[in-house]
C-alpha cells in the first residue's frame, strides 16, 4: 500500500509528467487558454492514460513477456513502442465510439478532446515508463492514473496563469506562445522543487 | 534470427488484424444514428461555428434545427438564403425573418463627449470599466472606445472611429459577440434597414447630459410629438424608436434640436 502511494505521489507532483517529463506539450500549451477547457482536457486525459495503461500493461504481460515466448528464446519486449501505439490509437477510437453510444453526456464533455489524446505522448510514455520501472498491472494503473492527475494539475494551474496574464500589457515580442513557454519554464521550475521530497 | 524476426513480425500482424476486427465490429456495433436531416441542414449553415445562433457551434444548432427545437432562420450569420435552404430540407416555410444588425447606441466621440481624467491603463473597455467611476467617460453610459467589442467580433465589422465604435452594417452578421462584451450594454441590434436611430441611450437628466456630453438626448420629447406614425416614445428621460412603426420620414431628425437622430 506504501508502495502504490510512493509511486501515485512521485508520478503526479514530483515526477510531473509535463513539468519534470516534458512530455504532453502540445496540449498543454494548445489547450490551456480557458480553465474550462483546460479541465476538460485532463478529465480526458485521466479517462484515456488509466485505461490505456491497464490495457497496455495486460499486453505487455501476456503478449510481450509472456513466458511461452521467453522459454523458446524469443524476447518480443523491443516491440513494445510499435504495439503501444497500435493499442493506444485503437484504444481511444474505440471509447470514443463507445462513449456516443452509451453515455452521450460524457461524450458530449469530453468530446472535443479525445480524438486529440490520440497523438499525445504522454500517453505513450506513461506506457513505456511502466515498463521500464518494471510495474505490475495494478501499479501500472495508479501509476497511469497519477501521471493524468499531474497533467490535470499542471494544464489547469496553466490556464488560471494565462486567464490572468490576457489583459496584461506585455512587449510586443513576447504575446502569446513566447509568454506563455516563458510561464511554462517558470511553472517547471517551481515544480523541480518537490524532487527534494523523499519518502 | 529468422524465428525473431518471424515471431516480430506474426506477433505485430496479429494485434493489427485484432485491432483491425475489434474496431470494425465495434463501429457497427455503436454506431449511432445520425438523423440524415441533421447533415443536410450541417451542410448548408456557413460552418464557421461563431456561436451567434446560442448554441454550441453550427453542429449544436443543425441538431437543434433537426429536432424542431429551433426555427430554421436561427442562423444569424446566414441570413434569409440559408434559411430558405433548410425550409427546404425541413420541409417548412422559411418566413421572412428581417436581416438584423448591430448598432452602437452612442455618438459621443473624442469631440462631442467630455472624459474626466485620462486613462493610461489598459486598453479594453472591460478592465476600464473597472477604473473609478466606470471609466474616463464622464457620461455613464457612453462608449469608452477601447474596442473590446473591435476584439471579439469575428467578422471585421466593428471599427474605433474617433473615439467610438461603429458598426460596418454590410459585414455586420449579428451575431451578438460585440453585445456580450460591452461592459456598458451600449450595443443593440437594429432592423438593418432602418434608417434613423437614437445616438443615445443615457436616462439621465437634461442637465446632467449636457454637462457630459454634446450629443446626448436630453428627452425633450419633440420628436415623439413631431412623428406622424406615433412611433417615438420618451421614457426615463431617452427617446426610442419603435422599428415596426418606423416609416423612415426622416421628421424627427429634423426636429431634434440636438440632432443627435441619424
Amino acid at each position: 500500500m506504501k508502495e502504490l502511494i510512493m509511486i501515485a505521489v512521485g508520478s503526479a507532483i514530483i515526477n510531473n509528467v509535463v513539468l519534470s517529463q516534458f512530455l504532453g506539450i502540445c496540449p498543454f500549451l494548445g489547450v490551456s487558454k480557458k480553465t474550462e477547457t483546460a479541465s476538460g482536457m485532463g478529465g480526458a486525459v485521466i479517462f484515456v492514460i488509466t485505461i490505456s495503461s491497464f490495457v497496455t500493461a495486460l499486453i505487455y504481460k501476456f503478449v510481450l513477456a509472456n513466458e511461452w515466448l521467453l522459454s523458446k528464446g524469443i524476447d518480443l519486449t523491443y516491440l513494445k513502442t510499435i504495439v503501444y501505439i497500435l493499442v493506444i490509437a485503437a484504444l481511444v477510437q474505440f471509447v470514443e465510439m463507445f462513449l456516443k453510444k452509451q453515455i452521450p453526456a460524457l461524450y458530449e464533455s469530453l468530446g472535443v478532446y479525445l480524438p486529440l489524446i490520440t497523438t499525445n505522448c504522454a500517453v505513450l510514455g506513461v506506457a513505456l515508463t511502466n515498463v521500464t520501472k518494471e510495474y505490475g498491472i495494478l501499479e501500472s494503473v495508479i501509476n497511469g492514473f497519477a501521471t493524468a492527475v499531474g497533467f490535470f494539475i499542471a494544464i489547469v494551474l496553466m490556464a488560471g496563469i494565462r486567464e490572468k496574464i490576457e489583459y496584461n500589457d506585455i512587449p510586443k515580442p513576447f504575446v502569446g506562445t513566447a509568454s506563455v513557454l516563458i510561464a511554462a519554464a517558470l511553472m517547471s521550475i517551481a515544480f523541480m522543487g518537490f524532487s527534494g521530497m523523499s519518502f | 534470427m529468422i524465428t525473431g524476426i518471424i515471431a516480430a513480425a506474426t506477433v505485430v500482424g496479429i494485434v493489427g488484424i485484432l485491432i483491425g476486427f475489434f474496431l470494425g465490429i465495434s463501429g457497427e456495433k455503436f454506431k449511432v444514428e445520425v438523423d440524415p436531416k441533421e447533415e443536410a441542414v450541417l451542410g448548408v449553415l456557413p460552418g464557421n461555428n461563431c456561436g451567434g445562433c446560442g448554441y454550441p457551434g453550427c453542429s449544436g444548432l443543425a441538431k437543434a434545427i433537426a429536432n424542431g427545437e429551433a426555427p430554421v432562420n436561427q442562423c444569424p450569420v446566414g441570413g434569409e438564403p440559408v434559411a430558405k435552404k433548410i425550409g427546404g430540407i425541413m420541409g417548412v416555410d422559411a418566413g421572412s425573418g428581417a436581416k438584423m444588425v448591430a448598432c452602437v447606441i452612442c455618438g459621443g466621440d473624442c469631440e462631442k463627449g467630455k472624459t474626466n481624467y485620462e486613462y493610461t491603463g489598459v486598453e479594453d473597455c472591460v478592465a476600464a470599466a473597472t477604473a473609478p467611476a466606470g471609466g474616463p467617460k464622464a457620461c455613464k453610459y457612453g462608449c469608452l472606445g477601447f474596442g473590446s467589442c473591435v476584439k471579439v467580433c469575428p467578422f471585421d465589422a466593428i471599427h474605433i472611429v474617433f473615439g467610438i465604435a461603429k458598426v460596418d452594417k454590410e459585414k455586420c452578421k449579428a451575431c451578438s459577440k460585440c453585445i456580450a462584451v460591452c461592459p456598458r450594454n451600449m450595443i443593440e441590434l437594429v432592423p438593418y434597414d432602418s434608417k434613423y436611430a437614437v445616438s443615445c441611450r443615457s436616462t439621465e437628466k437634461g442637465k446632467a447630459v449636457m454637462d457630459n456630453c454634446s450629443v446626448g438626448c436630453i428627452g425633450c420629447g419633440i420628436c415623439a410629438k413631431n412623428c406622424p406614425k406615433g412611433a417615438i416614445m420618451v421614457e426615463n428621460n431617452i427617446a426610442h424608436i419603435d422599428y415596426e412603426k418606423c416609416e423612415g420620414c426622416g421628421i424627427c431628425a429634423e426636429k431634434c434640436p440636438r440632432k443627435i437622430i441619424m
